[in-house]
């Protein structure tokens, strides 16, 4: 049971950062949009889908609840403010998708709230991630480390990174998803993104590697685990190559391989701890009869359903924006 | 008054969820009257329900996407403020809320993407599919609210072990008597919510003199739902209080205003109650009705808040008046519903601009009577977050600073009051735009060439 969860909650953080993850990197990105043509198109290349991608962050957020109260009532408690700034700019950038098309003369308003929205949000969650990955202070399984714990370089610069991870990823979507000089815009973004998320994401790792040697001597005993790493290099040059052609499609999978491989790579250097070295799996997890009733109802039934809706609402909206999109 | 974590926190949820609260049930209502609407539409094809459908289709956009963004604070706002609470009964309410998340957001965020934007993606079949779903969406999310919210009223199904609560009987607590008058209460009320807000806008298109046949739709249609859905209301009104009398009778002793044992017991009307003398002042009784509404009797005793210890008891006014306020919303509702619907029998109703000004100002009420609603359970299930069990001051974050809750609350009330005041002003500029000529082609030809549609919008 308690593996079944974990395994959920990974898959709902992936498919948050896969699909969120885009449609915050269209919202980055839109900030530096010239022209309402190319906002527009932009806009309406993710407007049918995020409140969908949103709802994997609930879906993570109730499973941590649900499954693993203790980290869920640690963590958030931890991440404050951090948490209500990333709340806070979800919720700006969610109503502009409905408050921009009405607006009249303050449509830049929700232009700021859209794009800033986007980036706060993208910063205080690889930010958090960040001092995850560093360490909080935790003693007796309560946060210590007061209103601002969470902050150092590192986590700011795991904040920046995240912000043009999700860009690559909102630019690749941009190039599958629209036409003419948006897609070329898109295009020529990509390899700039991701040589630096690249970078940011190797610091990262040498980093997670030399503080913590808990981590490195996993490494060193399961040398198959760099299958993870493997990958995503491999898809890096898979995404130049295809770039390069100007193929539509692949960048994006490509992209899409190489965050879940790098998910892979995090989620597996601190197995079996969910927050690193001070609460594991086992001791977070909830009793029996709630991981349980869980799985007997929305573990094995209801999560395939959600799949397939997700897939459902994809495969409404497939193909290019723009040609037949009814805007009311 | 000292301004402490405890206290902010507080105001922050009573803030959050009140603002929340307002727009799923607006558009729980307004998701049935669509379904209502679009099975009308393909079922008889008559082009004034496809207007009206759009129409509300717009307003439902807005009051939808509002509630989402502020619903996703609700599902942070148990760890980051109260993580005692969620550390303690994570176990019974993690797993409620996270079956509301599986079961129904991904349900209304799929199809409510094709509702919007797919219209000419898909079959008006699937259409009307995807707006049932939608409906049925927001409907099952209420019943898990609803789940929880009836767990920490009454929390049943479970043991205490490891400091923790560990849920030990499930269907005890999907099952509870008490969910099941409190979800058909609330459902009905967002129902009547959409119904007044409907008749509200016809009568206001009927008094410019303005969309005359989608504004006949909208206030009869609004006006002969809620005739049917009050008296209903008021029956599981009535049965939500039984429940609070059996279960919470200091909180029922509260609403009533009644400090002391009396046998038989009178009904306060209306009073001031005054806490720290522990009677009422300016007080208008009715003797005997108390035991009546109470426990059905004549003589029956029922019981004072000076049974309780004092640290036991709710704020006794914020119960009462809101009681009282949500009851008088629900008796004028009643009335101009019925007369409404009486008098719209040879459309004497739309000759009486005095009833129709009545009608178009009615529709705050039925906000006014959930947000009160919503303050009589919450306050007075005070001082408890687990009624019995868990005390709001236990349930605090521990290391919530006051610095911390502070900024918080300042900044979702700026937030708030930002979205809050763009998203009325939107709703009112679609309201006063009214229904647009959107269907030049009658129903069977939309059928046929769904791409129609398309070419009329602009």
């Amino acid at each position: 049971m308690i593996t079944f969860w974990i395994a959920v909650l990974g898959l709902a953080i992936l498919l948050y950062v896969l699909l969120d993850g885009f449609d915050l990197g269209v919202g980055i990105l839109f900030g530096f949009a010239r022209g309402e043509d190319h906002r527009r198109a932009m806009m309406s290349a993710v407007e049918p889908v995020w409140d969908g991608n949103e709802t994997w962050l609930v879906v993570a957020g109730v499973v941590l609840w649900g499954a693993f109260p203790v980290v869920y009532a640690t963590l958030f408690a931890a991440f404050y403010l951090p948490l209500l700034l990333m709340l806070a700019g979800l919720i700006l950038r969610g109503v502009s998708f409905e408050f921009r098309g009405k607006a009249l003369r303050g449509r830049w308003v929700w232009d700021v709230g859209f794009s800033g929205g986007s980036l706060v949000a993208t910063f205080m969650q690889g930010l958090m991630v960040g001092a995850l990955v560093e360490g909080l202070p935790i003693s007796h399984g309560e946060y210590t480390g007061g209103d601002f714990g969470w902050l150092s370089p590192f986590a700011l610069l795991c904040g920046a990174g995240l912000c043009l991870g999700y860009a690559l990823l909102g630019a690749c979507w941009l190039v599958r998803k629209s036409d003419g000089a948006v897609q070329a815009n898109a295009f020529r973004l990509i390899p700039m993104l991701s040589l630096a998320s690249l970078g940011v994401l190797v610091i990262v790792f040498v980093f997670a590697l030399s503080e913590n040697l808990q981590v490195l001597a996993r490494w060193l005993e399961r040398p198959y685990l760099f299958v993870f790493p493997f990958i995503g290099i491999v898809a890096g040059i898979v995404l130049a190559m295809s770039v390069r052609r100007r193929r539509e499609q692949e960048p994006f999978y490509m992209v899409t391989a190489t965050f879940a491989a790098a998910f892979g790579t995090f989620a597996l250097s601190f197995w079996p701890y969910m927050i690193p070295f001070s609460i594991t799996v086992e001791a977070a997890a909830a009793p029996h009869s709630s991981l349980a009733f869980m799985f007997w109802g929305e573990g094995l039934f209801v999560l395939p359903l959600m799949l397939v809706y997700t897939a459902i609402s994809y495969g409404v909206f497939r193909g290019k924006v723009g040609a037949d999109t009814d805007s009311y | 008054m000292h301004f402490t974590a405890l206290l902010l926190s507080r105001l922050q949820f009573a803030f959050t969820i009140s603002f929340h609260i307002i727009f799923p049930s607006f558009t729980i209502g307004l998701g049935a009257w669509l379904t209502i609407l679009g099975a009308l539409h393909l079922a008889t094809g008559r082009p004034t329900y496809r207007v009206v459908f759009d129409f509300w289709l717009k307003i439902f956009g807005v009051a939808f996407g509002l509630g989402v963004v502020t619903g996703i604070v609700m599902a942070f706002q148990f760890g980051s403020n109260w993580s005692a609470l969620a550390r303690l009964s994570g176990p019974v309410q993690g797993p409620l809320l996270s079956y509301e998340t599986f079961t129904a957001f991904f349900l209304e965020a799929s199809f409510f993407g094709i509702l919007m934007f797919g219209r000419n993606r898909v079959t008006p079949g699937f259409y009307l599919f995807s707006t049932a779903m939608v409906a049925l969406g927001t409907t099952l999310s209420a019943y898990w609210i609803m789940v929880n919210n009836s767990w920490m009223q009454v929390p049943t199904g479970y043991v205490i072990a490891d400091g923790t609560f560990v849920p030990n009987d499930w269907p005890r607590i999907l099952f509870n008597p008490v969910v099941w008058v409190r979800f058909p209460h609330m459902l009905l009320a967002s129902y009547l919510t959409g119904a007044f807000c409907v008749a509200a806008t016809g009568a206001w298109y009927m008094l410019r003199r303005q969309f005359n046949a989608e504004a006949r739709v909208m206030l009869n249609m609004g006006l002969y739902l809620a005739a049917i859905v009050m008296p209903v209301q008021l029956l599981f009104g009535h049965l939500v209080g039984d429940y609070v009398h059996d279960y919470q009778p200091v909180k029922f002793a509260a609403i009533e205003g009644r400090w002391h044992d009396e046998q038989p017991a009178g009904e306060v009307l209306f009073a001031l109650p005054d806490e720290n003398a522990e009677t009422n002042h300016a007080q208008l009784k009715v003797p005997v009705l108390g035991s009546l509404i109470g426990s059905m009797s004549l003589d029956s005793k029922e019981v004072g808040l000076t049974d309780f210890p004092v640290q036991d008891r709710p704020p006794v006014a914020i119960p009462f008046f809101s009681f009282r306020i949500m009851v008088g919303c629900g008796l004028l509702m009643l009335l101009l519903a019925w007369v409404g619907t009486y008098l719209s029998r040879g459309r004497r109703l739309e000759r009486s601009r005095a009833l129709l000004w009545l009608t178009f100002c009615s529709f705050p009420l039925p906000f006014i009577a959930i947000l009160t609603g919503w303050f009589t359970a919450e306050v007075g299930r005070q001082p408890w977050t687990v009624y019995g069990v868990l005390r709001t001051a236990h349930a605090l974050t521990p290391i919530l600073t006051t610095r911390a809750a502070c900024i918080s609350l300042v900044v979702f009330c700026l937030v708030y009051a930002l979205i809050g005041s763009f998203g009325v002003l939107f709703i009112y500029r679609l309201l006063r735009a009214g229904p647009g000529q959107l269907v030049p082609a009658p129903a069977s030809a939309t059928a046929r060439r769904p791409m129609s549609v398309a070419e009329a919008s602009p």
